[in-house]
């Protein structure tokens, strides 16, 4: 009796998650095969006598099918990884781990950064994709002040970028100013623009800041379009100058007016790829100056005034603290860095235009700050790879590259719903990181 | 920290003149008049909606009253007019803290973060408004050294020295309460305003409570102005107990006094016509009936 009951009780207990498994699958396969007739069960071919509608069921099939097995895999699989994993537990032990792993990761990721383009797998493609990630964290350090730290949420941050761009193009243009002189004039006009946005929202909060951000990046791109005289309108600005290396243009043969090139002065067989080594540098620079800044800056009472106002704005006010400066300050400090970035993107690009600042650049900024982990530095970098770099990486997949995009944030999303690095160091500890340190994290975790 | 032993212990800290606040045709608070001293426990009682947490705002800077003066006497910076001062400098300038009914601390930072962003406009200044602190000058590490020390004597105080590197929001219930006083005395003040304290405390916590406050009083001598519907903490510790019903002052006093006012008793009970109550129960109900609207709060 007690020998056979165990047995009986097992069978019966894997016969209907059996059943239940199918159920489910079968369900699942049901919703498959009605969202894959309209979208993969007709093509359209373009024939002699106009376009014509085939059908492609066997796609059909191979759809159902696939979600049918797994879902039942994941459906018979799921209990045991429930059992194995257990809960809240779980979560804060994935949490630990990717805190131990960030703290070796990033000093990694400088040094790999740093030898980059010395490495011989790295051609002009790489380099190019690398500028682009770069300026992308970039960005998502300056808007992780903003939103991260001091918990404005703002959908117009590319504005203060189009503002950085448009001042280098403009002053260089205008005025044959060098880049080291544009630079910090371009984030001064920036953070201009970032209080002159700041004084009206000061009073918002959440979505209404959304919204009046949203329409802030809108209105400087309509201006940038219709203002004709300044910024020649739709048609942008071009033959903004290149940037030299301290005086020595990167060119074939040397200047007009004479003078060296990069390649002659230093005695070395001119590469149009020095440019791009230079640039790549150049914002790797930019880009760890704003880390820094951040860094240190958390530390400050500023800093931690901005967390204090994303906790909780009246305690703020109750403490004695200034809102209307601390919310100015986070968006000055965060604009200013999106014009240092925009006036980088306008010396690589030698063309502006207000097409390169539409609404779409300020939702990848964003999606790069949330996806990383809101205030999370390192976050931000691996968000910004996954983001910019992914679509590069799957670029063989050809139509289905979004597809496959969008497959991977949903999953991301899934798997940590809070950001990738979803931890907060606090700023300062009553005693140094110890076993006891451990332990109140660990509880900080759990509650 | 006053410090000043030699002066009159009956000079008024605030004095609440004609303090009338109007919601469009509501009149919450009509024509509120007291004052609160130095190293005392002034307690502000009332049934709901008397206008208590209204008052705390007035004099808080949450609200700009309709009419009305509240004069601080600063040992220090001398007498200041709080409804003519911009919200944030209340507790900046004149050193008025004040903690919320329902509770708010900064909960995704440390217990410790949240006692050194109450030191902020200390902190501040000691960085250059961060340009110094942003250079890294010797200057401000000293005054963050400093402002760790207040936080860690706060935290010794209220008994949360062994977790101040925990999260705010992990904390238990009245830890996070205790917490918030801490954070309120990490500003300075001359003047603490606690908005029901006891709310939702056991009573052992509650009795705690009441030695911490005891010690505020006396060891930092400073005024503590409390709103509490807990009367083991108000008739316990309070030195002058104001009543409010209605927006209305209706008694003031020492606490038993207080207790035994016919106002008071009419205003906790209704008034009951042909049937009158003998004064000792009608103060038993009072303590009950008190102790269970904050526990329903």
């Amino acid at each position: 009796m007690s020998q056979v009951s165990p047995g009986s009780g097992a069978g019966g207990a894997s016969v209907l998650p059996w059943l239940a498994a199918v159920r489910e699958a079968a369900l699942a396969a049901v919703v498959a095969l009605v969202v894959a007739v309209p979208l993969m069960g007709f093509e359209t071919v373009q024939q002699a006598s106009g376009l014509e509608l085939r059908t492609r069921w066997d796609w059909v099939a191979i759809a159902v099918a696939s979600v049918f097995v797994g879902r039942l895999l994941l459906a018979l699989l799921r209990p045991a990884r429930r059992r194995r994993t257990g809960g809240v537990a779980a979560v804060g032990h994935v949490g630990r781990a990717f805190r131990d792993l960030a703290r070796w990761l990033g000093p990694a990721a400088i040094v790999f950064a740093l030898t980059l383009p010395l490495m011989p797998f790295s051609d002009r493609y790489i380099l190019d994709v690398s500028i682009l990630v770069l300026t992308y964290i970039m960005l998502g350090w300056g808007l992780n002040i903003v939103v991260g730290l001091a918990g404005l949420l703002d959908l117009g941050y590319v504005a203060f970028y189009a503002v950085g761009a448009y001042s280098y193009a403009l002053l260089s243009l205008n005025f044959d100013w060098s880049f080291w002189v544009c630079l910090p004039l371009a984030g001064l006009f920036a953070a201009s623009f970032g209080i002159l946005l700041g004084f009206p929202v000061l009073r918002l909060r959440g979505d209404y800041l959304a919204i009046v951000t949203l329409g802030f990046g809108e209105m400087i791109r309509v201006i940038l379009i219709n203002w004709y005289k300044l910024t020649n309108g739709p048609n942008g600005l071009s033959g903004v100058p290149r940037p030299s290396f301290f005086g020595l243009p990167f060119s074939a043969s040397a200047p007009a007016e004479g003078g060296a090139t990069f390649s002659s002065f230093f005695d070395i067989a001119y590469s149009s790829t020095h440019r791009v080594i230079f640039l790549y540098y150049l914002i790797l620079v930019l880009a760890l100056l704003t880390n820094l800044f951040t860094l240190r800056i958390r530390r400050l009472p500023i800093g931690r005034a901005w967390e204090g106002l994303r906790e909780d704005e009246i305690a703020c006010r109750s403490l004695g603290i200034n809102p209307t400066n601390t919310k100015l300050t986070a968006f000055a400090i965060g604009a200013m860095f999106a014009g240092f970035a925009g006036s980088f993107f306008a010396t690589r690009q030698g063309f502006v235009s207000p097409e390169s600042f539409t609404f779409i650049e300020s939702a990848i900024i964003l999606a790069i700050v949330v996806l990383g982990g809101l205030g999370s530095q390192m976050g931000v970098v691996i968000a910004a790879i996954v983001l910019i770099g992914g679509p590069e990486l799957v670029r063989q997949l050809e139509d289905f590259r979004m597809l496959a995009f969008g497959g991977l944030m949903v999953l991301i999303m899934i798997w940590r719903p809070r950001g990738l690095l979803a931890f907060r160091e606090p700023t300062i500890r009553l005693r140094p990181r110890s076993r006891a340190g451990e332990a109140s994290a660990e509880s900080a975790q759990g509650g | 920290m006053s410090g000043s032993g030699m002066s009159q212990p009956a000079a008024a800290l605030l004095t609440v003149e004609h303090l009338t606040m109007r919601f469009g045709g509501l009149v919450a608070v009509d024509d509120v008049a007291f004052s609160a001293q130095d190293k005392r426990i002034t307690a502000i009682i009332g049934p709901n909606g008397a206008g208590k947490t209204t008052v705390f705002n007035c004099l808080t800077g949450f609200y700009k009253p309709t009419i009305g003066r509240l004069t601080l006497e600063h040992p220090q910076h001398g007498p200041m007019l709080l409804e003519q001062m911009e919200g944030f400098r209340i507790p900046q300038r004149a050193g008025v803290a004040r903690t919320f009914q329902n509770i708010r601390l900064f909960g995704a930072m440390s217990v410790l973060e949240n006692l050194i962003v109450a030191q902020h406009n200390t902190l501040m200044r000691a960085s250059w408004f961060s340009i110094g602190g942003l250079l890294g000058l010797g200057q401000y590490r000293k005054a963050e050294r400093e402002a760790v020390d207040l936080a860690r004597y706060w935290l010794d105080k209220v008994g949360l020295l062994e977790r101040g590197d925990w999260l705010a929001a992990s904390l238990p219930y009245g830890d996070q309460r205790r917490l918030e006083i801490a954070r309120a005395m990490c500003i300075r003040p001359v003047l603490l305003c606690l908005d029901e304290p006891a709310a939702g405390l056991n009573p052992r916590e509650s009795a705690s409570l009441n030695a911490l406050l005891l010690s505020i009083r006396d060891d930092h001598g400073i005024g503590i102005l409390l709103i509490e519907h807990d009367m083991s903490v108000v008739m316990q510790i309070s030195d002058h107990i104001v009543v409010l019903d209605y927006g209305r002052k209706i008694a003031e006093g020492e606490p038993a006094q207080v207790r035994s006012d016919p106002a008071v008793i009419k205003a906790y009970l209704g008034e009951e016509e042909d049937d009158e109550l003998p004064p000792e129960v009608a103060q038993d109900l009072i303590e009950d009936r008190t102790a269970g609207e904050a526990g329903a709060s």
